[in-house]
């Protein structure tokens, strides 16, 4: 492979690149990102390959596995170009018909496109799909369009033109200038500006400076930084060598999580492939600019995505956070001035650079600039990563984007900022998506999940879930935090048990107090978030499980009960045969009654039972009816009552 | 103990733990990844591991300890054959994972954290494998199962018999 | 070394340069409680006893004071309704795993913490990490460590390195705030194997009787 010693030799090499390819050559590309592969798409991509070998087209048609368009729920994601038609959830049964009606004939597949769950419009191509239209895909939009592996598509497709302009002729203080400019804040959760970050490492004394991605994408719910870094590596890599060029750093780690297994295998090979052209190493481009990266993997410890965590981790410690009264980008890894940057915060460098800091100001709002990709998980039904500008509402995002809640059943809260973050309820859908907005509202940014509640979740529990995570992941350094979530943990499962007492929300309110203002890291500092937001505007909802036992969703277990309306009811039985407890008695034609004392809560008996009838409900807060009498539970057919 | 063959486990000597150490150039620094290739080895630390890399890396063992305990992905008792992880994040957890794990669990007999007497099988929770859309999932041996139901668990588990 | 003036409680107080806030306030005698801090160790910032108030143009930030580095001009604040309420709570929380702890005591008479705010828990190690720094940063013998992380942490000797050094070194047992680090020796030494014929054997002496 033949080194790059200028940004002409660059040039000329994307330009012999494209020369060989056929811009009307069909290419079919599938989607492998950890997803998609979860749902069977390499045994597509294989598919693909064997029929076209078959058809004897493989030198009129190309097939690669590509970076992840965030489309997950529907995959695998198949888009075949030129024509850039759409196909979604495709199998390997399905390969043979699209060669033959797509490639062949060029007739789409009607039954493998989108359909919009309001109009019932399918959608042929990829830019028809409502779910991507309304979003701003700068960033995530050439994941598809590129093999993760192949630097050359990475290339082909425009990219280290930004760097090819940077060491052709712009200063480092000219590149720190630029993303000063673009108010680019840092998309890891706290939203710091990121030019103010590099330029105090810039300054800083010590001549010794590290540049470092955080890939440790901690929160659950969140996959953005996956898709990003698995789908298209040199992205971010690219930000990284710009970044390192503007603060003065010659070394660089990419700190991934062990978890995303494919994410570090594709960094990795980005990184070689990146050395042997010479965009990496000594003279990168033929200037004097040395730089290079590690990849380091975390081994599972979510307290480690904070940045003294993830530092004291790559020195290779426990991974405890420090006191961070002396900025780490001044007092850093090994104690030198440290840059430490989310994936996505990277990833917006090389685009900041090529269109120019105006460019990139002009979206979003005053204080939020330029795009976010966010995770649109939970109660919705388009499901997936959405990248949108600063400054659309929440109810753009749930609604248009999103295409509303599921099963006819109302929405109830969007959890925002993971565990650090707080629920956003109905009343306030008007948000205008932004840094500022969101933690006035009591929540935060954070790194871009958004988890959809709907009537049936219980906030209480919700609570409860995000303390039990932060308990099981706190590194247990300091008090407020280790044993203050303990306590909070140990009295939210209590009021989820119907074990509440009166006093227990104010108790929970001082150990918040506690962790808020005394904990070590930001960790234990935003832990009490997801409690005292769910109270602020769910207090109703803790009052009836301390004082009336009873959950409103109704949702928490120990609290509920499983009962089938006896004027409802049709005796169909199937409940009866699916219960996995042998909970419910009853027979063709008879009124089926639930056993409490062998019903184990699991539900499936409302989910089988059939909607027109929609006979099992929940009950809480009150004794269940006694049963029917043995001579009343007798159904003649068509009628609906006794 | 009867091992099966098809034990991934493997005696570990000092010659394979010093050959790991040195891929990383004997760097204090290079502790977690020596101690993530150890364990994807022999599927566990073994305390002659953790001593061996305490002495070669300058590294007090107790600092070796921490870290081979502090973190989620090690373990310094032998792990089953299968590894089951049940994605226990937000979107997951909004989806019914927590059915999931009471599945899984009725099957093999143990809780997270644990290992069957037969080292066949170890269940962990993990929080978050990144595959939010497809909720709840599961990932046997590095393998990810999307849109599982309790009835699905059954036949994931079998695949691997 | 150069001096510098800041403000702690209304009074003035001079320190050398570099000092912590810590430091700055024990030279001019004013107390402020810690658990974790000890002038032969670097500082561990864990149990959050001594954080103070900072008056900073006109808003207030917390800060832990045994790290936090004094500076001129600083306006400092030991006590106030919200420190004493966030010490009380720490103090309620640990006294849940040591009862009956005489420098838990103490400070819980001051600070009107309530020993049965919450239910006991198993251990009555309260991390300090008094035994563990000083065996790795005085002793430098590394005998004792944390494992585990979160609400399973825990201290843990090694027994091999135990059972050579601490017999003759005993320079943590004297600053464990509740003898759960007594109890851990114990323990270790009960569990590891027997020693070999010609090694000495545990002897008795009144600090194990306690």
């Amino acid at each position: 492979m033949e080194r790059l010693n200028s940004p002409q030799e660059l040039e000329n090499f994307r330009r012999e690149i494209l020369s060989r390819r056929d811009p009307d050559m069909p290419c079919i590309s599938v989607c492998v990102g950890s997803g998609c592969v979860a749902s069977g798409a390499n045994e597509v991509v294989e598919a693909f390959r064997s029929e076209i070998d078959k058809q004897g087209l493989e030198t009129n048609v190309d097939t690669k596995g590509t970076g992840c368009p965030g489309f997950c729920e529907r995959g695998p994601v198949v888009v075949i170009y030129p024509e850039e038609i759409c196909y979604l959830q495709v199998t390997p049964e399905d390969v043979p018909e699209i060669v033959a009606e797509t490639i062949q004939e060029k007739k789409v597949v009607e039954r493998l496109l989108y359909v919009d769950p309001e109009t019932g419009e399918k959608a042929v191509h990829e830019s028809d799909i409502s779910f991507y239209r309304n979003q701003e895909r700068n960033l995530i939009c050439n994941n598809i369009k590129i093999d993760s592996q192949k630097i050359e598509d990475y290339i082909a497709n425009g990219g280290y033109s930004a760097l090819s302009k940077v060491l052709g002729g712009m200063s480092p203080e000219q590149v720190l200038d630029e993303v000063k400019k673009s108010n680019l804040r840092g998309r890891g959760g706290a939203g710091f500006p990121a030019g103010i970050k590099w330029e105090g490492s810039r300054n800083a004394a010590d001549p010794v400076k590290y540049v470092i991605v955080n890939a440790d994408e901690g929160d659950p719910g969140a996959f953005m930084d996956r898709a990003l870094l698995e789908g298209n590596p040199h992205s971010v890599l690219e930000g990284l060598i710009i970044g390192a060029y503007a603060v003065g750093a010659k070394e660089g780690y990419v700190y991934v999580r062990h978890e995303y297994p494919l994410a570090v295998r594709n960094i990795t090979l980005a990184i070689e492939q990146a050395e042997a052209r010479g965009l990496l190493g000594s003279n990168i481009l033929g200037s004097d600019f040395e730089f290079r990266v590690m990849v380091n993997q975390g081994a599972g410890a979510f307290v480690c995505g904070e940045s003294t965590a993830l530092m004291t981790s790559l020195e290779g410690r426990a991974g405890e956070p420090r006191p961070k009264y002396v900025r780490s980008n001044v007092v850093g890894l090994w104690g030198r001035p440290s840059v430490l940057n989310n994936v996505e915060t990277w990833a917006n460098v090389p685009l900041i650079i090529n269109n120019g800091s105006e460019w990139f100001t002009r979206i979003g709002t005053e204080g939020s600039k330029g795009t976010k990709i966010f995770s649109l998980v939970g109660k919705i039904t388009n499901t997936g990563l959405v990248e949108v500008p600063m400054g659309i509402t929440l109810r753009e995002i749930v609604y248009k984007i999103g295409g509303g809640i599921p099963g006819g059943k109302k929405f109830k809260a969007i959890q925002t900022g993971g565990p650090s973050g707080g629920c956003i309820p109905e009343e306030l859908l008007d948000l205008e998506v932004g840094f500022d907005e969101l933690t006035r509202a009591g929540s935060m940014m954070g790194s871009g999940g958004m988890i959809v509640m709907d009537e049936d979740t219980c906030m209480v529990d919700t609570a409860r879930y995000f303390i039990e995570f932060l308990t099981d992941e706190s590194c247990g350094k300091c008090v407020p935090c280790r044993e203050g979530l303990r306590q909070m943990h140990k009295i939210l499962t209590n009021i989820t048990e119907g074990r509440g007492n009166d006093g227990d929300i104010e108790t929970l309110e001082v150990l918040s107090e506690a962790a808020g203002e005394a904990a070590l890291c930001a960790l234990g500092k935003s832990a009490p978030n997801p409690f005292l937001s769910t109270l602020k505007y769910f207090r109703d909802e803790y009052e009836a499980h301390i004082r009336e036992k009873r959950c409103p969703a109704p949702s928490c277990k120990q609290l509920i009960s499983y009962y089938i309306d006896p004027a409802t009811c049709q005796g169909c039985a199937i409940c009866v045969k699916k219960c996995p407890a042998g909970a419910i008695d009853g027979g063709k034609n008879r009124i089926s009654i639930i056993d409490q004392e062998k019903c184990t809560k699991c539900g499936t008996c409302i989910e089988v039972c059939p909607s027109r009838f929609s006979a099992v409900r929940k009950i809480s807060g009150e004794p269940v009816p006694p049963p029917v009498p043995e001579e009343e539970r007798n159904i003649v057919r068509g009628s609906q009552k006794q | 103990m009867p091992l099966s063959e098809n034990r991934k486990e493997k005696p570990m000597n000092t010659k394979d733990i010093d050959a790991i150490i040195d891929r990383y150039g004997g760097k204090a620094s290079s502790l977690l990844q020596v101690l993530l290739d150890i364990q994807s080895e022999v599927n566990w630390l073994p305390k002659e591991g953790l001593e061996r890399v305490s002495e070669k890396l300058h590294i007090p063992l107790t600092q070796v300890r921490h870290a081979a305990t502090f973190y989620k992905v090690f373990s310094i008792t032998p792990k089953g054959q299968h590894q089951i992880h049940i994605c226990m994040g937000t979107a997951c957890h909004v989806r019914g994972a927590s059915r999931i794990l009471d599945t899984v669990e009725q099957l093999t007999g143990i809780h997270p954290g644990e290992t069957d007497q037969d080292l066949k099988y170890s269940l962990e929770t993990v929080n978050c494998l990144g595959c939010c859309a497809l909720g709840p999932v599961v990932e046997v041996d590095g393998r990810v199962y999307g849109k599982m139901t309790p009835g699905k668990t059954g036949d994931v588990l079998k695949q691997d018999e | 070394m150069s001096e510098i003036t800041l403000q702690i409680d209304g009074k003035e107080v001079r320190a050398k340069e570099g000092a912590t806030i810590l430091e700055a306030a024990q030279g001019a005698g004013i107390f402020i409680p810690t658990l974790c801090h000890h002038e032969k160790l670097e500082p561990f910032g864990a149990c959050r006893m001594c954080i103070v108030e900072l008056e900073k143009r006109g808003s207030t930030q917390i800060v832990v004071s045994c790290v936090y580095q004094a500076a001129d001009g600083l306006v400092v604040r030991t006590r106030s309704e919200k420190i004493d309420r966030v010490r009380r709570t720490i103090l309620e929380l640990l006294l849940a795993h040591a009862p009956d702890s005489f420098v838990l005591q103490d400070l819980a008479r001051e600070y009107g913490a309530d020993p049965n705010r919450f239910d006991k828990e198993g251990s009555f190690c309260i991390h300090c990490g008094l035994c563990v720094r000083t065996c790795a940063e005085v002793a430098k013998k590394n005998a004792i460590g944390f494992v585990g992380r979160g609400i399973n942490k825990e201290i843990s000797f090694i027994p091999e390195i135990a059972a050579r050094e601490c017999w003759d070194c005993k320079e943590c047992f004297p600053l464990c705030p509740t003898e759960a680090l007594q109890a851990a020796y114990l323990l270790a030494m009960g569990l590891r194997r027997p020693p070999a014929r010609n090694s000495a054997p545990l002897k008795n002496s009144s600090w194990m009787s306690t």
